[in-house]
């Protein structure tokens, strides 16, 4: 059996402590209505991970049950247990805000904040620390090149994010979250609202990312999940309209030879 | 098909293409009357006024009744209009920024909230002289620091009784303006709602917080019933918030009905002024609303 970080991943089975996360039974619900049902995924560590499935069967319900942000937005209720390296993150004793801070988020449309660049991306640095210039002039920086942002805006960083066009805007979302210096980065179709070329540039920066940050990308695109990711997840719903799991393996082999044979019609395009 | 007129040329029936018109000339109509009343009111105030608007007016106190040839303004109304404003906007602008995070950002749509935005169109619709009445009894009744009586402070804290819901209400639209990604993407890296709710949500709203505070104070500038009842009326120079003080707005109420023509001239002259006053508030409000 390999390793998690062999360059050909495979299914191992690992001790749950060294995953960066690991959903067990997951249900969950909006108010009384279910959503998700026995949801169980593993997702190693340094490793991009892909959700697909047709809209509506719970991709992007599923990816705001990692961070615990869903239970901000609206009345989601969560049954069964999410570790994140060991760590049951619906703990009582666990705090949102350290939690939030380990597990970055990029939102399907890019939403900076109305203030600089700069400013953007030494928000969430500021929120936990009271750096002085010189140390945040160099997590901007760093941030920012690591989003492939870096030489795009070095001369304007005091100019409003908003005066971006929608990809640099959306790279610079990602450098915000990179500048608090997360382990895994959630993605919920970052690339939706994008033209094909910014698409590319955020897809490389994905490919690049992955050596230190363990990555779980929701994608509509099942030609993008094919090409950036390890590991794909099949989600699906049925007539009850509850979302399942019908299968997570190798990108190669959920595009190759999946054993589901509605993961198969999925992706030839037979249904969905 | 027979019963489907294919013909667009047709006029519709001559009734209904009267009444169309017919409703079109009333509404056209209605709107030059609305117009012509308000032009009426702004062409007689600057034609009494202006020919009194000199600069002596700004700078002097009302000369005393019948005495004519001597400087004569309204420094001292001025002066106590813009004092108890501002101190109105102090007492009225952070309880009701912090009354409005409450509303927008924690209570949302709890029975407490529920309740305090039903107190606060209730407030907003109480007459202002009523808030004069109210206090009357609780602040010039009272003795305040060895003070008794009508004071600016009176006159401030009624005016901020009047603010203080419009200021709730607008800033708690404000809040709510300001989308809710802005407020996810926040929590995501880690802040908690106090840090949102204050170096985001306030930062991004504060154009148009500072519109409804402008709009606030455009609004109780003119009140005069409240300021009769608190702060009253003085001929000179405010030096202490405790005394009686003067303001336009009482200054045009009592000056307007004089015997003397000097005294109604001067009430003309502040009208203008008073006016150009809320104009220029309400065109300050317009241009940071518009600079977004
Ligand atoms: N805030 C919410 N309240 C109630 N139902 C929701 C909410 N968000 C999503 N849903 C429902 O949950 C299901 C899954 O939605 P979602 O996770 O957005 O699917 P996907 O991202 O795969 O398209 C849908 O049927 C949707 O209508
Ligand atoms: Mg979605």
């Amino acid at each position: 059996m390999s390793s998690p970080n062999s360059p050909t991943p495979s299914l191992a089975t690992s001790s749950e402590s060294d995953l960066a996360l690991c959903a067990r039974s997951v249900d969950v619900y909006y108010g009384n209505r279910q959503v998700l049902e026995e949801v169980s995924i593993d997702v190693y560590p340094g490793q991009v991970t892909a959700i697909i499935g047709p809209s509506g069967c719970g991709k992007s319900t599923f990816i705001k049950v990692l961070n615990r942000i869903g239970e901000l937005e609206s009345n989601m209720r969560v049954k069964g247990e999410i570790q994140f390296f060991g760590q049951n993150i619906y703990s009582q004793r666990v705090n949102l805000n350290r939690l939030r801070r380990q597990i970055g988020m990029v939102f399907q449309k890019p939403n900076p904040f109305p203030t600089s660049i700069y400013d953007n991306v030494a928000y969430g640095v500021r929120v936990f620390s009271r750096p002085s210039r010189a140390v945040l002039d160099d997590v901007v920086e760093s941030a920012l090149s690591d989003a492939a942002l870096w030489n795009e805006v070095k001369d304007s960083l005091k100019k409003s994010a908003l005066s971006l066009s929608g990809g640099q805007q959306q790279r610079l979302c990602i450098a915000r979250a990179l500048a608090v210096k997360p382990r895994v980065l959630l993605m919920d179709e970052p690339c939706s609202a994008l033209d094909p070329i910014a698409t590319l540039k955020i897809e490389e920066l994905i490919r690049s990312l992955q050596q230190e940050l363990t990555i779980v990308i929701v994608t509509h695109n099942m030609q993008q999940a094919a090409r950036i990711s390890d590991y794909t997840a099949f989600f699906s719903t049925d007539e009850s309209q509850v979302g399942r799991l019908i299968e997570l393996d190798s990108t190669a082999k959920i595009f190759g030879s999946a054993t589901h044979s509605r993961t198969r019609d999925y992706i030839e395009g037979r249904f969905g | 098909m027979a019963f489907f007129d294919r013909q667009l040329t047709k006029p519709l029936p001559l009734g209904r293409t009267l009444f169309s018109y017919g409703m079109s000339a009333i509404a056209v109509l209605s709107t030059a009357l609305a117009l012509m009343a308000l032009l009426s009111i702004l062409f007689e105030i600057f034609r009494q006024g202006l020919p009194g608007l000199k600069w002596e007016v700004f700078t002097s106190l009302p000369a005393p009744a019948g005495e004519t040839g001597v400087p004569s303004g309204f420094g001292n109304a001025i002066q106590g209009t813009v004092l108890m404003v501002a101190i109105a906007a102090l007492l009225s602008v952070p309880l009701g920024i912090l009354t409005a995070i409450y509303l927008s950002e924690i209570g949302k749509t709890s029975a407490t909230a529920t309740i305090v935005r039903f107190v606060m169109s209730i407030l907003s619709a109480v007459p202002s002289i009523v808030v004069g009445v109210f206090a009357y009894a609780v602040i010039v009744l009272a003795t305040l620091f060895n003070y008794k009586g009508f004071s600016a402070l009176a006159g401030a804290f009624a005016l901020a009784v009047i603010m203080l819901p419009i200021v709730v209400l607008s800033i708690e639209e404000a809040l709510k303006l300001v989308p809710q990604q802005q407020r996810f993407a926040s929590a995501a890296l880690g802040a908690n709602s106090i840090q949102t709710t204050f170096k985001i949500v306030l930062a991004s709203a504060l154009p148009s917080i500072t519109t409804g505070v402008l709009l606030a104070v455009a609004r109780v500038s003119g009140e005069t019933a409240p300021l009769l009842f608190t702060a009253l009326f003085s001929q000179s120079w405010i030096e202490n918030i405790l005394n009686p003080t003067p303001s336009l707005s009482v200054m045009i109420y009592n000056y307007s009905g004089s015997p003397f023509p000097e005294q109604t001239q001067l009430a003309w002259t502040a009208s203008v002024v008073l006016l150009g006053m809320v104009l220029l508030t309400n065109l300050l409000s317009r241009l940071i609303t518009r600079k977004r």
